[in-house]
């Protein structure tokens, strides 16, 4: 069976649903920002299907955006995450809610 | 010239500003004295231009600026000095400055004397610019500008209640009547495209009899009101409530005679409709009648003088619906000078005797106020109309026109009300000034006004007694606009029977009045007196019951429905319509606050749940937007 661009589709919408569950269920700060990168990289899979469908390379330039932005997110946000453990020994999400209006 | 007309009109204005600068500080004699300065300066312009005009028979008309200009309506802020204006501009600027100056002596110990005289020179701006205007819009912001003044000065002692309740009267009184004047106004303009007068007049001959009445009947509405005809009257007496030298300005000499101005000034249009004018003299008469019946057992003397301005006003109408209009004029001007100095003489009285209104209460008087007696004096006699003072020659006038023009109900009546006049005037004078000095049981120590006040009041007095002379002057003047009828009986033994018989009828009501109110048997009435009883005393003295049946008929049940509309429409449905709204968002508010936890992940579930949300919707409208024509079968199928 020859692999098509719905395959793609499929499996990047897979991704996605498996990180937007991540997003919602996990509590852990370092496993939301792994649930985070399955969602960006489920697009990155649909950018590059469909870029390679079409024979246009502006979708695959733009997951090589997606994954420069999405480093540079998780080095900032890594070095967030380093400094809240140190100052409060837990990187549990619900303990953070200084945000409560 | 226009120098004088704008230093005419706008140095009140000045001095209305310059007063009110020091409305909020302490008195101070500079916010009177100033503003007192500014109207001799009108004063003075205002004498010029009568003698330009009186000279020359020219006239001054000036378009200041332009007020409003939209499609074919065109009104201009503009100005006309002829020869009826210049009378009104006379009378208007000499009876305020002799006020103002004599106001700053009776106004020395009351706390709003700045106040005072912030309002009463903006009266005498707005009674200018009603005068001075050319056409009906500037007439009618005149009009609005005394009513209002006239109500910031009728309750000028806002503490008492009584004083804003009567301001209040007033004010909405003249409401009723200005509704009825805008709408001949607005009439005006339909059938004649300007409110300009000499437009105006000059399309009137053109119109039908029917729009010539219509029009001629609201105006005099607007009249009614501001010259307290009958059944707009009540607000005069009442009026009465504010400070003397406001009822010797605005309620006897200038406001109340806007309404004679007015059909003077629309005599083009009033000629035209005889039959209305008739109406006019008709109410006028009865209501002179009416009014002097009132004044004559009324025991407060400041309202017996306001049913005399009513009935004196009544007069006014009388000729100004007969078509002579010169002569309604002429009775103005007279009016105002010896009705004013009555009004300044009461106001001396009244600061003699610790604001005491009760001639009953007086007596014996002109021992200790003998400036004041001769003036009030000799202001009753021209009241009266005795030969040669100014009332003979301008009130027997308008006799001389009833009988002429072959009214012999309205010359009766008339006849019947110079009696009247004479013995009430001469009530009051008898009871404050002669007889036993009754005011001792009540322990009151009467002085003098100032000094300066009774000079103030001297040219009031002076002209009280000569005006009749001015006769043919004024009129070879003011016939260049307005109908040039002489009236002469012609019949030399009519004219002398009808002058001296009503001369002796005068005196006769003077010497009746003198010999009923001088006498010692005179007691302050308790209630308990024979005529005190009678049907006709309490008629009188309840204003014929008037006001209560304005208070049943209208107050009462206006206030009802009032009430009505405010407890059922405005809580129930209006209040609780805008509250419910903001009850629902503040209800929203507070159940959807938890929503906020501050919990990073329930927030996030929150943001899933509404991009799924959005993208649901969009899901379905896409749908929606591209099978339509399938979904439009499936509907008409399901019959709807």
């Amino acid at each position: 069976m020859e692999i098509g661009l719905n395959h793609y589709l499929v499996l990047s919408t897979i991704l996605f649903s498996i990180g937007l569950v991540g997003v919602m269920r996990r509590k852990n700060l370092l496993m939301l920002f792994f649930a985070t990168e399955i969602l960006l990289n489920s697009v990155n899979i649909s950018f590059a299907a469909i870029s390679h469908y079409y024979g246009d390379l502006t979708g695959q330039m733009f997951a090589f955006f997606v994954i420069a932005i999405a480093a540079s997110e998780v080095a900032v946000g890594l070095g967030l995450l380093i400094v809240w453990h140190k100052k409060h020994n837990s990187i549990d999400l619900d303990t953070m809610s200084m945000m409560r209006g | 010239m226009e120098l004088f007309l704008y230093t005419a009109l706008f140095a009140p204005l000045v001095g209305s500003l310059f007063a009110a600068l020091f409305g909020a500080s302490p008195r101070t004699k500079i916010a009177g004295i100033v503003p007192s300065i500014l109207l001799g300066v009108s004063l003075i312009s205002s004498t010029v231009l009568l003698v330009l005009v009186l000279i020359t028979g020219h006239t001054v008309h000036v378009e200041m600026m332009t007020w409003m200009a939209t499609g074919d309506l065109y009104i201009p802020f503009g100005f006309i000095v002829d020869q009826v204006s210049v009378t009104m501009m006379m009378v208007v600027t000499l009876v305020s400055t002799v006020v103002h100056v004599y106001a700053i002596g009776y106004m020395n110990h009351d706390k709003g004397f700045n106040r005072f005289f912030a309002w009463l020179s903006a009266f005498v701006f707005s009674m200018m610019v009603l005068v001075m205007s050319d056409n009906f819009a500037g007439l009618f912001i005149g009009w609005e500008g005394v009513g209002l003044c006239s109500w910031g000065l009728i309750g000028f002692w806002y503490h008492k209640e009584s004083a804003t309740w009567a301001a209040n009267e007033a004010f909405i009184m003249n409401r009723i009547a200005d509704l009825g004047m805008l709408i001949g106004i607005f009439l005006i303009y339909w059938n004649t495209g300007t409110l300009q007068y000499d437009g105006a007049f000059a399309a009137m001959p053109a119109l039908t009899p029917e729009t010539l009445t219509w029009i001629g009947i609201f105006l005099f509405i607007g009249a009614m009101g501001k010259s307290a005809q009958f059944p707009l009257h009540t607000w005069l007496a009442d009026a009465m409530e504010g400070p003397t030298p406001v009822s010797a300005l605005i309620h006897a000499a200038t406001m109340v005679t806007a309404g004679v101005y007015l059909v003077v000034r629309s005599n083009e249009l009033y000629s035209l409709i005889p039959h209305v004018g008739l109406f006019i003299a008709s109410l006028g008469a009865f209501v002179a009648i009416f009014a002097a019946s009132m004044a004559l057992v009324n025991r407060d003397i400041k309202r017996v003088i306001a049913y005399s301005t009513l009935s004196q006003l009544g007069y006014m109408f009388v000729a100004a619906g007969l078509g002579a209009y010169w002569v309604a004029l002429f009775h103005l001007m007279a009016h105002a000078f010896f009705k004013a100095l009555l009004f300044l003489g009461a106001g001396n009285v009244m600061h003699a005797m610790d604001s005491e209104l009760d001639p009953f209460k007086m007596g014996g008087l002109g021992k200790t106020m003998k400036g004041t007696m001769i003036m009030m004096t000799l202001a009753s006699v021209a009241l009266a109309g005795i030969y040669p003072l100014a009332g003979f020659f301008s009130k027997d006038l308008i006799l001389e026109v009833a009988m002429i023009e072959h009214h012999y109900i309205i010359y009766s009546v008339l006849l019947f009300t110079a009696g009247l006049t004479a013995f009430y005037s001469f009530r009051i004078v008898a009871l404050i000034f002669h007889g036993e000095e009754r005011y001792k049981l009540f322990g009151f120590h009467p002085h003098e006004a100032y000094k300066f006040m009774l000079v103030a009041m001297s040219p009031l007095l002076f002209l009280a007694v000569i005006a009749g002379s001015f006769k043919m002057t004024y009129f070879e003047m003011v016939t260049y606009i307005l109908p040039a009828t002489e009236y002469h009986v012609h019949n030399p033994a009519i004219y002398w029977i009808m002058t001296i018989g009503t001369q002796i009828f005068v005196i006769i009501s003077i010497y009746y009045a003198y010999k009923i109110y001088m006498s010692r048997d005179i007691k302050v009435p308790d209630g308990t007196s024979k005529m005190e009883k009678s049907f006709a005393y309490k008629l009188l003295i309840n204003q014929y019951y008037i006001p209560y049946f304005y208070e049943e008929c209208f107050v009462k049940p206006y206030r009802e429905l009032s009430t009505l509309c405010w407890t059922k429409i405005d809580q129930k449905i209006v209040d609780a319509s805008v509250d419910g709204i903001a009850k629902a968002f503040y209800a929203t508010g507070e159940n959807t606050r938890a929503m906020q936890s501050g919990n990073l992940s329930t927030m996030l579930k929150w943001m899933v749940a509404g991009t799924v949300a959005l993208l649901s919707l969009a899901v379905v409208f896409g749908l929606a937007a591209r099978y339509s024509g399938e979904i439009k079968v499936i509907l008409s199928g399901l019959g709807v």
